[in-house]
């Protein structure tokens, strides 16, 4: 009996660290989404490291999206867009694509108005997050969360 | 093969800010998907596109896989004299298209 449990114990620790083992390797293998960690750096690498303030942006997305295939997006700063003081770029990121990016669009004083719509692409329910860049250096943000019913086909076989 | 839908007023006053829309047709293939037998299909996206008017840049925007199939993309300008919109959309595998829109400013 005392045989028999050891042997079961020694079983199950060597199953476990051969499904750990097993379990390593694909996770470094496959970009399927971008983690929240990926989402931070890809923040980073646009603001590099300054504080991002929340406010002044405005991301307007459907909270219910049906099919992430096309997915309308609109984000719009409210900031004047004056020659010394104007918005100089809006990034836009997602926590769950395979990418973190969305877009990178750049304006200028003579935009007159902050603002930019476009049609994305959502592989799953996530987090948007929108970064405007001022021309005083400063960063405002805003992130809104979306279901996606049927998802971007990502994985889908072709 | 490949086309552009632009979308500029044709007239404006001075000082008016105007909304220009852009639309190209593209696949705007992700590089994520696989054929039936396991093959990547190679990533084929428009990765920027750029407006200008009368020769100097107005907009830019970097697009990524995550832009959906024929990017749509409007945004705004001031309308400060007459003159020629000129859009540029440049991507992979040697993709690379332009159109032009005049303006009469009043």
């Amino acid at each position: 009996m005392q045989q028999q449990d050891s042997t079961r114990r020694q079983f199950l620790g060597l199953a476990g660290g051969a499904a750990v083992l097993a379990a390593v390797p694909i996770v470094t293998t496959r970009p399927a989404e971008a983690t929240p960690a990926e989402l931070a750096s890809a923040i980073r690498n646009v603001t590099g490291g300054a504080a991002v303030k929340a406010g002044k942006v405005k991301l307007d997305v459907p909270p219910l999206v049906e099919n992430g295939n096309t997915v309308p997006l609109m984000v719009s700063v409210n900031h004047p867009m004056a020659p010394e003081d104007h918005v100089r770029s809006i990034h836009i990121f997602n926590e769950k694509n395979p990418q973190p990016n969305i877009g990178n669009f750049y304006l200028g004083p003579h935009s007159g108005r902050a603002q930019v719509s476009t049609r994305i692409r959502l592989a799953d329910s996530q987090k948007i997050v929108a970064i405007a860049r001022l021309s005083d250096g400063s960063f405002w943000s805003t992130s809104v969360e979306v279901v996606v019913t049927l998802a971007a086909c990502t994985d889908e076989v072709i | 093969m490949a086309s552009a839908l632009i979308n500029v007023p044709a007239k404006a006053k001075r000082g008016d800010i105007i909304e220009i829309k852009t639309l190209m047709s593209h696949i705007m293939e992700t590089g994520y998907r696989h054929t039936a037998a396991g093959e990547v299909v190679p990533r084929d996206i428009i990765t920027s596109f750029t407006c200008r008017f009368n020769g100097s840049e107005i907009f830019r925007a970097d697009l990524f896989p995550a832009i959906a199939a024929n990017p749509f993309i409007t945004f705004f300008t001031t309308a400060t004299e007459s003159g020629k919109f000129e859009f540029e959309w440049i991507g992979d595998q040697g993709f690379s298209e332009t159109a032009s829109a005049s303006i009469t400013v009043e």
